[in-house]
């Protein structure tokens, strides 16, 4: 039997005595199955003085644990072409993959026992921790993350979690020893904190019977979630540039702070985002900086939906002596929509695409079970897909102006820009 | 465990010719109310000549641009009232357009490539518009040094065949190019006998072909785009290039010329990149955007297990002719690039005097197995593969492709590795990072290698 999803998700949930949720959405698409456990363990719990300690847990984590060493593990999960990844927000810390159908339940042994008893041997915290070290040295060396980290700084502070960077600093991470990446695992990484999703060619019943064998006799207190507090409200525009020698191409970084994703307003400040920088090729940003004069490969604006005061960042990589002609024709649009909003006809045309677009976003199992997860960490339920095309049509053109008029002021916005130096007399 | 015996690819694709020559395929997959539409053209940029190149690329940025019953501003919404996504690739061998939306919009999404094919406008002023986007996208590939690097040496190991230069182009051709010279290639290359349609997802398949028909069946065939190839001459020995520039991390590449994806030799040396680097797939649009299975592979366990690189990865990808195997190195910080490509060569080199074992060879072919299922798991993916095959290697390669690599034998991936992988087919690129003004680093970073 073909097992589809024409009619939307119908996925099943349970929640064991240990506080674990766990998921399961059967689809027969194809005879695979993606695993996403999702823990409440991202840079947001970390400490202040050892920022990037999540982010170096994830890739330490799958590197031995009491029952397998990193040997057996890799052995185990490459004899199967399965690949684990291991994800770190400033929320949470995921472990994904794919496996064969087939391989569901040493695959799923193997992904909770890497959560659930990791050993972090010294050899292996060298290792990923020089690793880690690269990473951050080629981040200083990429200028669109340099424009993005410094605009992060610029909006929360450096030392809000949103305003820090998840990797860490190289300070931080020279601090970080096994004992400190096992205390942060023993808090955070937790069935409490857990929500499991599987989703694939596999029984829901059956899926969630063999994750309970799983988790059950895991035992922990519930984790304490920290508050993500508001950045201070700006007063005044603020810059800042990351000068570059050697690249060709500045990359800009253009944003403000907003609203939670657990805000009323929601729905309206995504379709205000969608008007201005996602709808076709990147909304009314690339309508004027592609289409109109020919400026940039890309510009768009994206809108980063966190529990906390989340980003609203415009995006633009242009001729370094463009950076000037750039930034006015973002502010051009920023204004305009903020002061008069978008049109009718834009607000539908988005409303029709937001709505249309909800089947391709559970294209693939992999993209249905991180969906399930925004559900289950939002508490947006398990019906979600099903009621948001009413949520979308309920947003009125007011709310969706109130939105434009709160944040698309560029008077308060903060600006970053990474890229090769130039006298101010080469500007275009 | 057992070998699976999931099949790869999909039964049941049904295909027809329309009497202008176009190719349809069509697979019905009814798992969502989704369908995704992908026209594949004959044409990359191993088809362009010096002076040109970049043509085909800039050819696929036009097509969006508007056609004669298109307005340029209409081209978007069309899809996006379906909620549907688009986008377009250029490469070597083909280029190609998709559109994935609600399985509604099946006959709009038809409309638009009929018109992509037969209508397109190529206004004087978009052209020019469009030259500046190119090189925007052109100049954001070089702050990757990664990528400059693959540009240099992909230039130094493919002399003569048009393979060697970038697809998106030489900033100078890019400069020069006409908006004549845009549309003589569009016109000489955009006919129905040098395309292929692909249809998957939730639609009847007759239902396809007679829309297919319908937007599609008077668009006149052209004369077959004859295609001067160029065999790259023999290489007498190891090439190297260096680029030295501000940067803060060291890369290392080593290229070896490939066979195309319909010689003997592809299948076992996807297995050979399997040991190597771990198995990835064949899938272009889908398979190389996350890390695959590698740590029992041979470099990753000699070079990151090693301590001298932070990442290993390889790319053995089908093409119509040779190109190349490319593997690719990122020095861990405080390494120098001479120990990191000493470690690498000896890998390859106890790989070409030993070959592989048994063990090895049933990881491969199990990961291969496995990655031929995960690539084809939506109607996206499925789309390409079906096209993407057609177009550079025949529709026999996805049918047959499992069943290759389970026949493959130990000795056959050593005797690719012996043949292939030694000094004289063999161009290794560093990239040498000069310390120059960036932000300032952390104080605990230790210092760039000199």
């Amino acid at each position: 039997m073909t097992v589809g999803l024409a009619r939307g998700l119908r996925p099943v949930r349970e929640t064991l005595d240990n506080g674990a949720v766990l998921i399961a959405q059967e689809s027969s698409a194809t005879p695979a199955v993606a695993v996403n456990a999702t823990f409440l363990a991202g840079s947001l719990y970390e400490p202040d003085h050892l920022t990037g300690l999540a982010y170096l847990t994830g890739r330490v984590i799958d590197r031995g644990t009491e029952r397998r060493s990193a040997e057996a593990i890799a052995e185990e999960l490459d004899e199967r072409g399965v690949s684990l990844r291991v994800g770190c927000t400033r929320h949470t810390m995921t472990l994904s993959c794919t496996c064969l159908a087939e391989d569901f339940d040493e695959v799923l042994a193997i992904v909770i026992d890497v959560a659930r008893r990791p050993i972090f041997t010294d050899d292996e915290l060298t290792k990923r921790r020089a690793e880690v070290m690269t990473a951050l040295r080629q981040d200083e060396d990429n200028p669109a993350v340099q424009a993005v980290e410094v605009l992060a700084e610029m909006l929360y502070g450096a030392t809000h979690p949103y305003g820090r960077r998840t990797k860490g600093t190289g300070a931080a991470l020279q601090r970080m020893d096994r004992d400190a990446l096992s205390a942060f695992h023993r808090r955070h990484v937790r069935p409490s904190a857990l929500s499991l999703a599987i989703v694939g060619d596999i029984e829901a019943g059956r899926a969630i019977e063999r994750a309970a064998a799983e988790l059950e006799s895991w035992r922990s207190a519930d984790p304490v979630a920290p508050a993500v507090l508001p950045p201070a409200l700006p007063a005044a525009r603020r810059c800042s540039t990351v000068p570059m020698t050697g690249k060709a191409q500045s990359d800009i970084a253009y944003g403000f702070a907003t609203i939670s994703r657990l805000d009323p307003r929601y729905y309206a400040y995504w379709m205000m985002n969608n008007v201005l920088g996602q709808f076709g090729l990147g909304g009314r940003l690339a309508d004027n900086i592609r289409e109109r004069q020919g400026m940039a490969y890309y510009a768009y604006s994206a809108f980063d939906a966190l529990p906390g005061p989340s980003p609203l960042v415009i995006r633009a990589g242009v001729d370094p002596r463009q950076v000037e002609r750039a930034l006015a024709a973002i502010d051009t649009e920023v204004r305009q929509l903020g002061a008069e909003g978008p049109t009718e006809k834009e607000v539908e045309e988005t409303r029709q695409y937001l709505v249309g677009s909800i089947p391709r976003l559970l294209e693939t199992n992999y993209s249905i079970a991180s969906f399930l997860q925004t559900c289950e960490q939002l508490g947006l339920g398990l019906d979600y897909d099903r009621r948001l095309p009413a949520l979308l049509q309920r947003v009125t053109m007011d709310e969706i102006n109130a939105a434009a008029a709160d944040v698309l002021r560029p008077e308060v916005a903060a600006v970053a820009i990474a890229g090769p130096e130039l006298p101010a007399e080469a500007q275009l | 465990m057992t070998l699976s015996l999931v099949p790869a690819v999909r039964p049941s694709v049904r295909r027809a010719t329309l009497d202008n020559g176009l190719k349809v395929i069509v697979q019905e997959v009814h798992t969502a109310p989704l369908v995704s539409v992908w026209s594949w053209y004959g044409v990359g940029s191993g088809d362009e000549r010096p002076g040109l190149t970049g043509v085909s690329h800039w050819v696929e940025h036009m097509n969006f641009k508007g056609t004669t019953n298109i307005p340029r501003e209409q081209m978007k919404g069309i899809v996006e009232r379906f909620g549907g996504m688009w986008n377009g690739y250029t490469w070597i061998d083909q280029t190609t357009y998709l559109e994935t939306a609600g399985s509604a919009a099946l006959e709009q999404m038809l409309f638009i490539e009929a018109e992509r094919m037969a209508n397109g406008l190529y206004e004087l002023a978009e052209c020019e518009s469009e030259r500046t986007v190119i090189i925007s996208e052109l100049q954001g590939g070089e702050n990757d040094p990664d990528q400059l690097l693959d540009t240099e040496v992909t230039a130094s190991a493919l002399r003569a065949h048009p393979y060697g230069h970038p697809t998106i182009g030489w900033l100078d051709d890019l400069t020069s190019m006409t908006r004549d010279d845009l549309y003589e290639h569009y016109r000489r290359f955009y006919i129905p006998n040098n395309a292929t349609l692909v249809v998957a997802g939730d639609v009847d398949a007759d239902e396809v072909f007679r829309c297919a028909a319908k937007h599609f069946g008077r668009i006149p065939p052209g004369p077959s785009p004859s295609r001067p190839r160029v065999t790259e001459p023999a290489q007498m020995g190891e090439r190297r290039v260096t680029i030295e520039r501000e940067g803060t991390t060291a890369y290392l590449k080593m290229v070896f010329v490939a066979p195309a994806a319909t010689h003997p030799d592809f299948v076992p040396m996807l297995v050979l990149d399997s040991v190597l680097t771990g198995a990835k797939g064949v899938n272009l649009w889908s398979s190389f955007r996350g890390a695959p299975p590698q740590r029992k592979a041979r470099l990753y366990t000699e070079l990151v297990e090693g301590g001298v690189a932070s990442m290993v990865s390889g790319a053995l990808l089908p093409t119509r002719e040779p190109f190349l195997y490319t593997l690719s190195f990122t020095a861990l910080d405080g390494v120098e690039l001479g120990t990191l490509e000493a470690a690498a060569l000896g890998a390859v080199e106890r790989l070409r005097d030993t070959g592989i074992d048994p063990a090895e060879l049933t990881r491969a072919r199990r990961q291969l197995r496995a990655r031929l299922v995960f690539e084809n798991d939506s109607v996206t993916n499925i789309a390409h593969q079906l096209g993407y095959f057609e177009t550079v290697a025949g529709p026999e390669f996805l049918a047959s492709v499992q069943d290759r690599i389970d026949a493959v034998s130990p000795e056959q991936v050593w005797d690719v590795a012996r043949r292939r992988l030694g000094a004289t087919t063999r161009t290794v690129g560093w990239f040498k990072p000069l310390s120059g003004s960036r932000r300032k680093s952390d104080p605990a970073m230790p210092a760039v290698p000199a």
